[in-house]
């Protein structure tokens, strides 16, 4: 098993720049165009976070040859793919419902890809059996599918993605299939296998969480394009649409920023602590808002906005009031302040924000 | 066969206990009477066949020769035949479900016609196709000396024929059903189309086959107008057991409704297996 990391294919040592993947993705399908650029080195894990319907399994498809390409290029390690059928791909795909075989044993479904690049049956069982016991499955491999939980379904998944030695691994929705216990756990465990694995990786998901944790850099994607990429944290701090911003639960607005004030695009102007002029976000979370159902005579005439209670739910221990008014936004009280305040839908409050607690970045 | 009956009487009604007592008491005689004089009309002549059955003479009539020969020669032309439809047309079937070519919708049609077509004018047409002077045989003769006609050869091709369509349509179906997406996930492991299909597909689309199969032998059984018309009705040759029933009948009835016993034995046969191992969905 000394070879397991070795490339899929036979590839001639390239240039180091060309190591890794460089992509454009351009599929048209009816009325919906994916056009998505992704570059990754060798053991980067990228993820595609985006809503349903964003293109994101489209663009993973893509890669994996399931899709054919209507523009764009697909180069791994210095190779152009486009016109390789998946078969030939130095590409592993785990699926979101993982697709394991039904009438093969968890060992017989991981030694399939060794079978199909001609490695001999006892050969292929023993490259599948070194990858289950890597994964911990080593007492599962006769089990069939069906017998398999959650969890060991999708080890056994990753293992037979992984047991082809691919270049460019693919994971649609890795987590989605499990229920939450399990996929706190899942989730660590993937993350070490990411972190091990030596080539260029990408998942595509809807959760942020599972990005942020699985993946180093994100790719978000909404109606085909790219609209932010970057480091985790970066996209978390600094989200560029809404998506992205109630995904990491902040209040975002576009303005026009001069010293510290910044005309919001939504009407009235907020106050930050950074100086910035021209075009720019402003952000804030919803616990930086506090509500006053009567003007609040102490405090500040700035940061301050006449808003309508539009809607209230429970979000974690707190209470989350979805206001309407001058400036739309969130507020997270508790259960306490909330019940002090009376607040109901229709009732009408006052807003406030702290300039200390606002951020506000170039757009 | 009242076994047919019990899916319609499962499918019924289920509502609460009173209401159901008032959907009884109201029973509309214009359905009520029809449907138990159906159902007399389909069970009355198997009844016949078994009041009539010789029972005393019945190992001496299932025991001759020519029984014994018509029986054989059934078995192994329809498994033969069943056998044609396997290797041709289980690929037919992958075909028409898995890929997208031009006419596709009328190749399916034209699949399906022997379905419905007369048997007989199955058989006039085969003359016409591989008959001596038909479009190929011509050339079967004359290049190979193969002459199908009148040949036992010639039985499991009229077989084939009327029976390999069951197969396509319900191989097709259960094709259909399964999901594309193993093919694919083969794919992505390095399994060309082919390989997909050999190691993924055709395991999970197994039982739809075997209840193919299953249909396309009974059907083969059975067959009688394409048989006698393209390959004749010589005894120990081409006449199969439907043929030695209709020729029984003419001159020793007790033969004919012997001979006729063994083909109910052996189609109640196939449907137990059909429901007891795929029609239930187990």
């Amino acid at each position: 098993m000394t070879d397991i990391d070795a490339p899929k294919t036979g590839l001639a040592p390239a240039d180091i720049r060309e190591q890794g993947l460089d992509a454009r993705l351009v599929v048209e399908r009816g009325s919906f165009r994916l056009d998505v650029a992704l570059a990754a080195a060798p053991g980067d894990v990228v993820a595609l976070l985006g809503p349903n319907g964003a293109g994101k399994t489209t663009a993973l498809r893509a890669l994996a040859g399931l899709v054919p390409l209507t523009d764009g290029h697909l180069r791994l390690d210095g190779a152009s793919l486009e016109r390789t059928p998946a078969e030939s791909r130095p590409v592993g795909v785990v699926f979101q419902d993982y697709l394991l075989f039904p009438h093969l044993s968890a060992l017989d479904n991981v030694a399939f890809g060794p079978r199909c690049q001609g490695a001999g049956k006892a050969e292929a069982r023993a490259q599948a059996a070194a990858w289950l016991d890597r994964m911990g499955l080593a007492g599962h491999s006769g089990a069939k599918p069906r017998h398999l939980s959650g969890g060991q379904a999708q080890r056994v998944a990753l293992a037979r993605a992984l047991a082809t030695r691919p270049r460019l691994l693919l994971l649609d929705e890795p987590l989605a299939a499990l229920d939450a216990r399990t996929r706190l756990e899942v989730r660590a465990q993937l993350r070490r296998h990411l972190a091990e694995f030596e080539a260029v990786a990408v998942l595509v998901t809807h959760d942020p969480l599972d990005a942020m944790v699985l993946a180093d850099r994100l790719v978000v994607v909404e109606h085909g394009r790219v609209v932010q990429e970057g480091a985790p944290s970066d996209i978390a701090r600094h989200p560029r649409t809404d998506y992205i911003a109630q995904l990491v639960g902040l209040n975002l607005y576009r303005g026009a920023a001069e010293g510290h004030t910044v005309r919001l695009d939504a009407g009235p102007s907020i106050t930050t602590t950074e100086v910035l002029s021209g075009p720019v976000f402003v952000a804030f979370p919803p616990v930086a808002v506090t509500l006053f159902r009567d003007r609040p005579t102490g405090a500040s005439a700035r940061n301050l906005w006449r808003c309508e209670v539009a809607g209230l739910e429970t979000h974690g221990d707190q209470i989350r009031a979805d206001l309407t008014g001058e400036l739309p936004l969130a507020a997270d009280l508790t259960t306490v302040a909330a019940a002090e305040l009376d607040l109901h839908p229709g009732a009408a409050v006052w807003a406030t924000v702290k300039a200390t607690q606002t951020h506000a970045y170039p757009a | 066969m009242t076994s047919l009956h019990k899916p319609g009487a499962a499918a019924g009604p289920r509502t609460g206990g009173p209401r159901r007592r008032r959907v009884r008491a109201g029973l509309p005689l214009p359905l009520l009477l029809p449907g138990v004089l159906a159902l007399a009309f389909l069970l009355l002549p198997l009844l016949a066949l078994l009041v009539r059955a010789p029972w005393r003479s019945l190992p001496a009539q299932l025991t001759s020769t020519e029984v014994w020969q018509a029986l054989q020669l059934s078995l192994v032309s329809a498994t033969a035949a069943t056998a044609v439809s396997l290797v041709l047309g289980v690929p037919l079937a992958w075909l028409l479900a898995r890929t997208d070519f031009p006419g596709r919708g009328l190749v399916r049609a034209l699949v399906t016609l022997p379905l419905v077509l007369p048997p007989v004018v199955g058989g006039v047409a085969l003359l016409l196709a591989l008959g001596r002077n038909g479009i190929i045989g011509k050339w079967l003769d004359s290049w190979f000396g193969i002459t199908l006609p009148f040949t036992a050869a010639g039985v499991v091709v009229a077989e084939a024929f009327v029976a390999m369509p069951f197969l396509v349509i319900s191989v097709e179906g259960t094709l259909r059903a399964a999901d594309p997406r193993f093919e694919e996930a083969a794919t992505t492991l390095g399994a060309s189309r082919f390989t997909a299909f050999r190691r993924v597909t055709l395991p999970l689309i197994a039982p739809g086959i075997a209840a193919g199969a299953v249909l396309a032998w009974a059907r083969a059984l059975g067959e009688f107008g394409a048989t006698i018309t393209f390959a004749g009705n010589f005894p120990g040759r081409t006449q199969t057991m439907p043929l030695a029933v209709y020729l029984a009948l003419q001159n020793d009835p007790e033969a004919a409704i012997s001979l006729s016993l063994v083909l109910l034995a052996v189609s109640i046969a196939v449907l137990a297996g059909l429901r007891d191992r795929w029609l239930t969905g187990t």
